[in-house]
């Protein structure tokens, strides 16, 4: 099915299962332990032996020899597989840098070796007992020095930039930098890897099941249709896990090797050079406007690196589509780095994009002695600024922050910073936008209705902690009108139809749209077994209602199950209109006017995203979101090692991400939409929308307090401590 | 905890087991220098645990940490492996009542202890209280870390209850009170990086409530 022109009236517009607020259905399994991960299959696998993954210890360079001699002869040990063992390997089409490293090495802790054994403990052991001789050589890992020699950018202009700057009474020119961030998702990477003859199977956590299954297939050098890729569950991915990794071409290299089941998981301190990362970045922004706070030049410029054939953040995405104005820069650079790969995380581009244009916007509306969201409703715009042909799609940026506003007590904000005290703390509040484009991806299903009339769901997509378990679930129970609890989904199996997956806050539209089209087939064909018109038909209760007569679902299968398969494709109605989701955040903190400690006390985020298809799930994804940016906000960093070339805080204890402690009760509203312009189910992507803007809110929100602006994150106390209001 | 049978450690033993790990440790460099790597396995120990209500006897490598051989050994692997280091709480389990992180002790070192998992608590179709909250108020996301929250949940309660007091408790000697202030502090030890943290508030908040 292809979806080309806005949606009519269809069978979701009921709503009677889809957009109402039910539990997950994997639930009972996930709280009691009973949901199988990558590393848990020992039925599938009962003989399975354990690798090691060994590590790079150079950034970059050559190794020169590998002692293997006392990890063979360890105990248990059942082989080792390194770049020689493996013989010629392909790469992968999402990879930047080889899975397996040796002898040439492209970043610290690239995987070198595999060692097999017996138990976890020998396999670890043996792995210690390898030595290995390097050849280092110099590295570029310093990103401001590497931007010295990097290529010059590459620029979209509006009008003339330079010439509105100049002229406009009122400037911002600043600069902001983010910092590298781990996705540091709780599942390490982990698989089990099985192969009969030359068919191979993997268990393993992987968002994107045929990219994986497309990239081990061409890394082995074999047909893509003799690997089988499957992640039931995925313990978080955040990005991390959208592309093959060491671990399943590690487990499979060394199942080859020893004729069994291997299974494999990273050690927690290798996961962050091992895999790939959110780039730091550095923009520069600058801002020009005129005395009534229209904004007439923008410019958002930004500079990252990544290894040789990488790509950049882009981190101005959103300057392009947020804000109105006449003239504008947008523009990427890119610096050759030697630290591990940089990548996806969580809303690229816009998590970094919003952390520092939200900052530029309240500094901006200061200057102008403007509130900060009356300086952002003034420019807002309804169609693309830089092709007023296209309108977007649906956009409710102002309501989102209006009704934020009065919903925070944003009234009671004192826009003169670090004038609210609650005893030893300084008070203050912030705001920004949030904004991320809505995708759609191809994504199939096939759906079978049993005998007794139960409905099966199977497609490659994965639920990440997303809830693409239960809204697939009630888009077939709304389509086939049958309860919840008569679906059955299977999802994360490669010889399941190709999904969306999940990535780019495209999963949930994407997949439960193809789910969609599979159920319009299934209807046809239940119609047609029926005697009815398909046209006319009505599904609900468990009965199929045509215009004379009305059957129970179950009769159309009673000769045999009815199975039907499609997918759905993407006509032009996103160049046509400018799809995107919008938000505003809101967020209080205090900050310890002796120490300079920082506590979020409040947050609220108001988000528009077209229909929510399950507001139990939706919320959980701009809560989570919402928990990422006050990392990203406060305390998330990668310390690079500029000697040696890698991050030095690559555990779970040197890089800090969000506990229990830090964060308070978060309050979400989503406005009751749905856009027709974007699919069949009318909904848009919310897993990245909440984490656009957040992290901005809370930099806001300190320096409303504090008084002291700080354009560099994380914002840590060591920043401003030395400026903070004295304490009387 | 009382000490376990048959392995009575004097300050000369340990002395000596101490002095043997050095060597174990040194040992890389000597086979780098061709010399015989010290490689045997450390003998099996017997020890015998009794995991959610049931007596397991096992015979690890004595490396073997008790989570591992709750996920590996008894292939009870709603225990979840995040970080090995005892730095992210997703191997939280209860050890006589107690929570504690399985990946920061050897199996041998529990014998005769009585262990519960998340297995132990409750059931798909049998949930404990606080399993059933968190799926009541979506506690969870991924589902990784969910199991060793849920443990951390039903023992932080406990400890309330029992008067244990916290950092943030305003006196050590008053009993404390299930704030949301002191079961944050409290399960600050397990981390959930899909950002449940509000949600799980409101599910123990319901549990703390219901038990007056």
């Amino acid at each position: 099915m292809k979806f080309d022109t806005p949606a009519g009236d269809n069978p979701i517009d009921r709503m009677t299962v889809v957009g109402r607020p039910h539990s997950r259905i994997d639930g009972p399994l996930k709280t009691t332990g009973r949901a199988t991960y990558a590393y848990e299959h020992h039925r599938e696998a009962p003989t399975a032996a354990y690798g090691h993954v060994i590590g790079a210890g150079i950034a970059k360079g050559r190794i020169r020899s590998m002692d293997l001699g006392a990890a063979r002869s360890a105990p248990g040990v059942l082989g080792i597989v390194t770049a020689r063992e493996a013989g010629k390997l392909g790469k992968g089409d999402y990879n930047t840098a080889p899975l397996l490293g040796g002898p040439e090495i492209d970043h610290y802790h690239q995987a070198i070796a595999v060692v097999v054994a017996e138990t976890f403990e020998q396999a670890r052991a043996a792995a210690a007992l390898v030595k290995v001789d390097y050849n280092r050589t110099p590295g570029d890992f310093d990103l401001a020095a590497a931007l010295d020699k990097a290529p010059a950018p590459d620029e979209d202009r509006l009008g003339q930039f330079e010439q509105a700057f100049d002229a406009a009474p009122f400037k911002l020119d600043a600069l902001y930098t983010t910092p590298d961030q781990s996705h540091a998702m709780m599942e390490p990477f982990a698989t089990l890897a099985a192969w009969d003859g030359d068919q191979l199977t993997v268990w393993t956590s992987n968002q994107m099941i045929d990219w994986g299954r497309g990239d081990l297939a061409k890394t082995l050098n074999i047909p893509k249709d003799k690997v089988r890729l499957i992640s039931p569950y995925i313990g978080g991915g955040f990005g991390g896990k959208l592309f093959l990794r060491a671990d399943a071409l590690m487990a499979a290299l060394g199942a080859r090797l020893v004729q069994r089941p291997v299974k494999v998981a990273l050690t927690r301190p290798m996961l962050v050079n091992n895999s790939t990362h959110r780039p730091a970045t550095r923009q520069r922004i600058r801002i020009g406007a005129k005395p009534d706070g229209e904004i007439i030049a923008i410019a958002h410029e930004s500079s990252s690196g990544d290894l040789p054939d990488g790509g950049p953040e882009t981190a101005v995405n959103q300057t392009r589509l947020l804000y109105a104005g006449a003239n504008r820069l947008t523009s990427l650079r890119l610096a050759v780095l030697n630290l591990p790969e940089g990548n996806a995380m969580r809303a690229p581009g816009e998590a970094s994009g919003m952390m520092a244009l939200e900052i530029a916007m309240d500094e901006m509306a200061e200057k102008l002695g403007m509130d900060p969201i009356a300086f952002r409703v003034q420019n807002d715009t309804q169609v693309d600024p830089e092709n007023p042909d296209r309108p977007f799609s649906q956009r409710n940026l102002v309501r989102c922050l209006e009704d934020g506003a009065r919903r925070f007590g944003w009234a009671r904000r004192n826009a003169r910073p670090a004038s609210v005290t609650d005893g030893r703390w300084l008070v203050g509040m912030g705001v920004a936008a949030a904004f991320r484009n809505n995708l759609n991806v191809t994504s199939g299903a096939r759906v079978r209705l049993a005998t007794d009339g139960r409905i099966t769901v199977e497609t490659d997509m994965t639920d990440i902690g997303t809830g693409s378990y239960t809204i697939i679930a009630q888009t077939a129970a709304e389509m086939m009108g049958v309860p919840l609890d008569r679906v059955t989904v299977k999802l994360g199996d490669s010889s399941f139809p190709v999904s969306a997956g999940s990535g780019g806050q495209f999963g949930a539209g994407s997949s439960t749209s193809g789910v969609y089209a599979a159920c319009v087939k299934l209807r046809e064909a239940v119609a047609g077994n029926l005697g009815l018109d398909p046209a006319e038909a009505v599904f609900e209760g468990g009965k199929v209602k045509g215009a004379r007569r009305s059957a129970p679902l179950a009769e159309a299968a009673k000769a045999g199950e009815l199975v039907a398969e499609d997918a759905m494709t993407w006509g032009d109605l996103d160049e046509t209109y400018q799809q995107s989701t919008f938000g505003g955040h809101f967020v209080e903190v205090g900050v310890d006017r002796y120490t300079g400690a920082i506590r979020v006390r409040r947050m609220l985020a108001v988000c528009a995203a077209g229909r929510i298809l399950n507001p139990v799930t939706a919320r959980s994804q701009v809560i989570g979101a919402m928990t990422m940016g006050v990392g990203g906000a406060l305390m998330e960093k990668l310390e690079v090692d500029k000697r040696l070339g890698y991050f030095v805080n690559h555990d779970l204890a040197g890089y800090e991400v969000p506990v229990h402690a830090d964060i308070p009760h978060q309050e979400v509203i989503f406005l009751d939409e749905a856009d027709d312009k974007v699919s069949p189910m009318k909904a848009k992507g919310i897993g990245e929308l909440g984490l656009c803007g957040v992290g901005a809110a809370v930099a806001n929100a300190v320096y409303n307090a504090t008084g002291v602006r700080v354009r560099d994150y994380p914002v840590t106390l060591d920043k401003h401590l030395d400026r903070l209001p004295a304490v009387s | 905890m009382p000490p376990p049978p048959n392995l009575d450690l004097s300050r000369r033993g340990v002395l000596a087991t101490g002095a043997a790990t050095a060597a174990v440790a040194a040992a890389p460099a000597g086979a780098a220098q061709g010399k015989p790597a010290m490689t045997a396995d450390p003998a099996p120990l017997p020890v015998s645990l009794e995991v959610n209500g049931k007596v397991r006897d096992l015979s690890p490598d004595a490396r073997t940490t008790l989570l591992d051989a709750l996920r590996e050994h008894l292939h009870l692997t709603g225990t979840k492996k995040g970080c090995d280091h005892g730095q992210c709480g997703a191997c939280t389990v209860l050890v006589n009542g107690v929570r504690i992180n399985s990946c920061l002790t050897l199996a041998v070192m529990h014998q005769g202890d009585k262990v519960t998992t998340i297995e132990g608590l409750g059931a798909p179709d049998a949930l404990h209280p606080m399993q059933a909250a968190f799926i009541r108020h979506d506690g969870y996301q991924c589902g990784y870390c969910t199991p060793g929250q849920i443990c951390s949940a039903v023992a932080t309660l406990d400890e309330i209850k029992r008067g244990v007091p916290s950092h943030v408790s305003a006196s050590l000697t008053d009993k404390p009170r299930a704030t949301n202030l002191e079961m944050r502090e409290r399960m600050s030890g397990n981390i959930c990086r899909c950002g449940a943290y509000s949600n799980i508030a409101e599910a123990m908040a319901e549990i703390a409530g219901d038990a007056g």
